[in-house]
């Protein structure tokens, strides 16, 4: 029983991981429909960031709380500079876009910083956290306790202050928007910056983890996808449960069915993405899309 | 029409001459790097048919890839295959798993597709390893190299070269054909206004299935022309990497045009060679933002750009092979709502 407790515990982590790429994914999808490939790249690109300044002789909660801010920039610049002009193009030409964006940040990180699988310093502890009698890694418990107090902020961000409400209103209603006032080309370049902090978030989290190298986030992504599909691409609250689910779900796969392993991991998130695209694309928390033909 | 034909008869004209001397006049490391164009055409070819002809978009090729680089070194280790056999059974079976691909695809519309695709290149090495006792596992599967059949002078080298870009000549042949028949018109139909074609009689599901299908069958010949020319197949040969770069080749070459798939050949395989010798990093970086410019500014690849400004040269109207399903990025105009 232990076992299974601890391996929840580890499900958890890995899943608020997923969690919060799948959210920052769904952050993207919701304001502009479009699903951002590099979202993973761009959190691998940060993490590397980080692990300089730790280099550097930052500590790592410095470190964490710059590189978010650089994230943030970075997103909103993306945003303006890469994504505006092509933002009404057909999806064909976003997705190659995002992929562009995908290549450019694996081949930035692999020029800078190398090939060669690099530690991370973990910010936690390393000695187990006893709850009820059952040793649980601190990490796990480190790593599920900031994803969801970052997700618990965005949250709040949206519903509770003006600017949130602001770029919500800009995501769903762009046009009566814009006669309120509100500067919906900024609004969706705020959601870029968010969405990147998100990721960032997600990247110096797990990098302890798997280890840093410009591949990392590759897997990841796929889980992410598989997450917020299984949520419902356009529901956040849909994100944040489907990762954990899944992050749950595998690993108990991975653990207890042989067949399985760790090797058709991937092999499941696919089937999880075509399962539930084909027999409930709205996911479990979207609304069924009506179309008018 | 019949002007139009014959300037393109001289160009293919032209470009057999052109393949078939290549070899007697580069250097020999060169020809080996030019069997891999050819391919690398036969893959990109499969994503124009897909992409630029069925508007579907599959980040996934890489997959079929495999499979035919598999079939080919399976059949050859363990069931001892002649090579000549294992590469039309590589693209049956490409075919087939294509079909079945081809049908999901159908449910899921344009950028979902794109993500089940992408998914399922990054879960391609993991199949590859976990199935073991067939493929290898890690260390793959070793192949003797081709020899030269008795009585053609050539040496081994410079006849895999005439069968890839043969073989290669054979599909670009067949794809033409469809294209321009029953079948090309029925997708070009599907594509710019399904319920139109449909309400005309046209099937669908029996044609984008084919689309699917012929473009699996296509990146499994170029699979298998792969393992038997590397003489090896392992997981890490048909990585993400390997679908992305397809793509790549297609846009950059042009998916309105057959000559993209030639042109982005080209340049996939020798871009890196090129750009690796500044960093590892520097083929991925130069790739990516030539991607996005190529999306900003010439959204029809190298070949439709290039055909433009002759176009524009000559004052003579536009005749796509088919029209563009990538549009240039409409401009942002400041009192237009900036998204529907």
């Amino acid at each position: 029983m232990h076992d299974l407790a601890q391996q929840i515990v580890n499900g958890l982590a890995t899943g608020s991981i997923f969690a919060s790429v799948a959210l920052a994914l769904v952050l993207i999808y919701r304001a502009m429909g479009i699903i951002n490939f590099a979202q993973g790249e761009m959190a691998m690109f940060t993490t590397y960031i980080a692990w300089q300044l730790v280099t550097l002789g930052f500590p790592i909660w410095a470190a964490f709380a710059i590189t978010i801010v650089v994230a943030f920039v970075g997103g909103v610049a993306l945003e303006r500079i890469v994504i505006r002009p092509v933002e009404r193009a057909p999806e064909l030409t976003l997705v190659i876009v995002t992929l562009g964006l995908f290549i450019t940040f694996n081949g930035l990180a692999g020029w800078f910083w190398g090939y060669i699988v690099k530690p991370f310093p973990t910010p936690f502890p390393t000695s187990p956290i006893q709850i009820g009698g059952v040793g649980f890694s601190a990490q796990d418990i480190g790593i599920i306790v900031v994803s969801l107090v970052t997700l618990g902020l965005i949250t709040l961000f949206f519903q509770k202050t003006k600017l949130g409400l602001a770029m919500k209103a800009a995501a769903l209603y762009p046009e009566q928007s814009r006669v309120l006032g509100i500067r919906v080309g900024w609004m969706l370049a705020l959601g870029w910056g968010l969405a990147a902090v998100v990721g960032a978030v997600a990247g110096i989290m797990i990098a302890p983890v798997v280890f840093l190298d410009p591949n990392m986030m590759q897997s990841v992504i796929v889980y992410a996808f598989a997450s917020a599909v299984l949520g419902g691409i356009e529901s956040p609250i849909g994100a944040v449960v489907g990762g954990l689910i899944l992050g749950v779900v595998l690993n108990l796969l991975g653990t207890y069915v042989d067949a399985i392993g760790n090797e058709l991991r991937l092999a499941a998130a696919l089937a999880i993405i075509v399962v539930v695209l084909m027999v409930r694309p709205s996911g479990l928390f979207g609304r069924a899309k009506v179309q008018r033909v | 029409m019949a002007a139009a034909n014959a300037g393109q008869l001289s160009r293919v004209g032209v470009a057999i001459a052109v393949i078939a001397i290549l070899p007697w006049v580069v250097p020999s490391f060169a020809v080996f790097d030019l069997i891999y164009v050819g391919a690398y055409a036969i893959a990109i070819l499969g994503l124009i048919v897909l992409t630029g002809m069925n508007g579907q978009i599959s980040l996934g090729h890489g997959a079929f890839m495999a499979l035919g680089g598999y079939v080919v070194a399976v059949g050859v280790h363990a069931a001892g295959w002649p090579y000549w056999v294992g590469v039309p059974v590589a693209a049956a079976a490409c075919g087939a798993l294509g079909i079945f691909i081809g049908l999901i695809a159908l449910r899921l519309a344009g950028v979902y597709l794109a993500l089940a695709t992408f998914s399922l290149a990054v879960a391609t090495p993991s199949f590859l390893k976990h199935f073991k006792s067939v493929t290898g596992g890690f260390g793959g599967l070793s192949l003797d190299s081709v020899t030269t059949p008795a009585g053609i002078p050539l040496d081994a080298q410079h006849w895999l070269y005439y069968v890839t870009w043969a073989s290669a000549g054979v599909a670009f042949l067949v794809t033409a054909l469809l294209v321009r028949g029953r079948f090309g018109r029925a997708l070009r139909a599907l594509r710019d206004d399904p319920i139109a074609a449909i309400s005309f009689g046209v099937n669908p599901y029996f044609y984008k299935t084919l689309a699917f299908a012929w473009s699996a069958a296509l990146a499994g010949v170029a699979g298998a022309f792969f393992a038997i020319t590397t003489a090896y197949v392992s997981p890490d040969t048909f990585t993400f990497a390997l679908s992305i770069t397809l793509l790549i080749g297609a846009v950059l070459g042009g998916i309105m045009s057959f000559w993209g798939a030639l042109v982005g050949a080209l340049v996939i395989e020798f871009l890196p060679l090129v750009a690796q010798q500044v960093n590892a990093g520097a083929p991925s970086v130069v790739y990516g933002v030539t991607l996005i410019l190529v999306m900003l500014f010439v959204p029809d690849g190298i070949v439709g750009g290039v055909m433009r400004s002759i176009r524009r040269l000559s004052h003579r109207p536009p005749q796509p092979a088919f029209e563009p399903s990538v549009q240039p990025a409409a401009p942002v105009a400041a009192d237009q709502p900036s998204r529907e």
